[in-house]
């Protein structure tokens, strides 16, 4: 900050109450943002700068030596038809998880938003499975899904259908996981939704009624899609890299199996990291993890933003 | 019978009745102003006419159809909205397009990408593309029609409003409020506007408002509602000089109407601090004695009272009063005649017999005789 000497060749032999005040404000500022810093720069930025180093060598827990192998780590991967899988796998939850969990979400909340009655219990009930243990609850999926004891096959049977093995067969398993990947997804979306869904405001749906806009679909068409498009990227971004970063139903249901069939990216990474201790490579999955993570945001920020905000 | 003709609305809101029987004709061609104090239940009156709320009784009738229970979309009305209520995704030409697009095209034709390929719906959109043009051009929105509502002025967003409301000429117009959220000076110019507005198209319209100088500016009729019922409908000018219930008198005109306590005799003689009025009364007992400022003076001889203030508001003053019994007045004169009157001087008041107004004791307007019987104040 320049204080205002207008081109004179003013030197003072100290600094202006002005500038001092200035310099003890900028001092406050750094210490005040230190812990922040210090945590983020800890906690955060070195354990990335960490693993990507990692991923380029060829480090082994309890090795003797570190050897710097370039891109060995990734050419592995490329050929590695267990991370093939584990990659396919993890775009297919993802691909059956987002849209599943949205599409539900949002019908649920505009049911419950024209419903009169039972709004608070409704969201309760729905909002169950985020704030619950993933871990107790994946136990609970592991009996209902029971392919001779579980509630479910016994209802199909009930109907004369024979049940599936719902979690070791190898066609069946990734959509088991899916499907529990939706109901824990659905009631986190379905509380955005309905927030989203109390900013419109109420003079806009006179106003389309007024237009003409008929039945209910025109007036979905019209205001509560179009205002909901804020919501609906946020929740599309955060379901995305929720569902990218599926990992406990696996290990306890699954872990994998059968014969790496519900393999995810980051249950590879924890194999090749905690299981074989292979710290380098698993270091490259999670460089792939996270630009695929990165990926999601830059498409939010740069792309989708511009255009669900009407300024 | 065409414009907009309503007949006993009655509304009951969690126990408490917010329309009283309400009844109101706006005629072909005229702009009724609705007026009243806020919560006097005039925006759930123009609602209701909307088809945006149900009346639990009573009846609606525009275009010498009856529309009660249909929904707003049948009814053949368009409103403006107190917030605008303008679609904040779509651009100005979108927005000004949507009851065009929702009346003339199909579901099928309004469908994005494919709706262009259906039978009709290119001649449909052109049609729709000019009339919008038309309405926007006419309201001097010609150069924004590529803009978002977020991109413009309050009086933009204004005109907007106005100009989706009239592009699909409909048979009624609804106002609500479509003024209180601009800036003063804006204010005063686009109620000429409104005027304008309505002029050209000719429809009815009704103009909800709080604002009694909106009111008496822009109506042919007006109508005063306060606690749920309409008391009175007529003329700016009837409404100010010959207002039938102390409650209009007291709402419209500013500052407000001075009263006074008066006694009528035995004869009907009225008597205002002990003094005679020749004014009588068809009654007898304590009533109300109305004046506007203009038509109070300082006079030689009349009602005693202390000057309380003065404030100059430059075609006129006005003289704050009090009399003995402590009433306050407020008296508007011409600067030329404001002589030595200053705060705490003495002076005496009165008053044309003429502009008098009596009120009884439940507030309706009692038609008063002048009687100079009795030696009278001036």
């Amino acid at each position: 900050m320049s204080d205002a000497t207008f081109g004179l060749p003013v030197a003072p032999a100290k600094a202006t109450p002005a500038a001092r005040h200035a310099r003890s404000e900028a001092i406050t500022a750094w210490l005040l943002s230190l812990p922040a810093i210090l945590s983020y720069l800890l906690l955060l930025l070195l354990p990335t700068l960490a693993a990507v180093a990692l991923a380029f060598t060829d480090y082994e827990l309890g090795a003797d030596s570190v050897r710097w192998i370039g891109l060995e780590n990734f050419a592995e991967l490329w050929t590695d038809r267990g991370f093939r899988q584990s990659f396919v796998n993890t775009v297919f939850y993802v691909g059956v998880v987002t849209p599943g969990s949205i599409l539900g979400a949002l019908v649920i909340a505009l049911l419950i938003e024209a419903g009169v009655r039972g709004r608070t219990l409704f969201r309760a009930v729905f909002f169950l499975p985020v704030v619950s243990l993933t871990v107790a609850m994946a136990s609970a999926w592991q009996y209902l899904l029971h392919p001779t004891i579980g509630p479910l096959n016994g209802m199909l049977r009930q109907l004369g259908i024979a049940g599936p093995a719902w979690l070791s067969d190898s066609g069946m398993v990734m959509w088991s996981l899916a499907g529990i990947g939706i109901w824990e997804n659905l009631g986190f979306n379905l509380v955005l939704f309905l927030a989203g869904l109390t900013a419109i405001p109420r003079e806009l749906y006179a106003a389309a009624e007024v237009d003409g806009a008929r039945s209910a679909w025109a007036r979905f068409r019209l205001v509560t899609w179009p205002l909901l498009g804020p919501t609906t990227l946020f929740v599309l971004t955060i379901t995305m890299i929720r569902s990218v970063r599926v990992f406990d139903t696996v290990k306890v249901l699954t872990q994998g199996g059968p014969n790496k069939a519900s393999e995810v990216l980051l249950h590879s990474m924890y194999q090749e990291g905690f299981t074989f201790f292979r710290l380098g490579y698993s270091a490259a999955i999670t460089l792939v993890f996270l630009a695929i993570v990165l990926a999601l945001m830059w498409l939010q920020t740069r792309v989708l933003d511009k255009r669900v905000h009407y300024g | 019978m065409s414009g907009i003709r309503i007949e006993g609305l009655v509304r009951d809101y969690g126990g408490s009745r917010v329309l009283k029987g309400v009844s109101l004709q706006v005629g072909p061609g005229e702009f009724v102003a609705l007026v009243g104090p806020s919560g006097c239940g005039k925006s759930t009156l123009m609602r209701m006419i909307a088809g945006i709320d149900r009346p639990d009784a009573g009846q609606i009738h525009i275009n010498g159809r009856e529309v009660t229970g249909l929904r707003p979309a049948a009814r053949d009305v368009a409103m403006v909205f107190q917030s605008y209520a303008l679609y904040p995704h779509l651009t100005v030409a979108e927005n000004i397009a949507v009851p065009l697009a929702l009346r003339r095209l199909t579901t099928a034709q309004r469908l994005p990408l494919v709706g262009g390929l259906m039978p009709g719906a290119r001649a449909a959109r052109r049609q729709i593309e000019a009339d919008v043009a038309q309405a926007a051009e006419s309201l001097g929105l010609g150069h924004l029609q590529g803009r978002r509502p977020g991109q413009l002025s309050g009086g933009q967003r204004q005109r907007v409003a106005l100009a989706r409301a009239i592009v699909r000429r409909p048979a009624a117009f609804l106002m609500d409020e479509p003024l209180s959220n601009l800036d003063a000076a804006l204010r005063v110019q686009t109620r000429r506007e409104i005027v304008d507005i309505h002029r050209r198209a000719g429809a009815a319209t009704l103009y909800v408002t709080h604002d009694q100088a909106e009111a008496l500016t822009m109506a042919d009729r007006v109508a005063v509602m306060q606690g749920g019922e309409i008391l009175q409908v007529a003329s700016p000018e009837a409404i100010y000089a010959d207002p039938a219930d102390l409650r209009v008198a007291c709402f419209i005109g500013s500052p407000r109407i001075n009263t006074l306590a008066a006694e009528a005799d035995s004869q009907g003689f009225v008597r205002v601090a002990g003094m005679a009025t020749g004014l009588r009364a068809p009654m007898t007992g304590a009533i109300t004695l109305a004046l506007r400022p203009e038509d109070l003076q300082p006079v030689a001889h009349g009602l005693p009272a202390v000057a309380e203030g003065i404030e100059f508001l430059g075609e006129s003053l006005l003289l704050h009063a009090r009399l003995e019994d402590g009433t306050g007045l407020v008296l508007r004169i011409a600067p030329e005649n404001r002589g030595h009157l200053a705060a705490g001087a003495r002076l005496a008041l009165g008053f044309d017999p003429a502009r008098a107004l009596l009120f009884g004791a439940d507030g309706k307007r009692l038609p008063a005789r002048i009687q100079a019987a009795e030696p009278a104040l001036v």
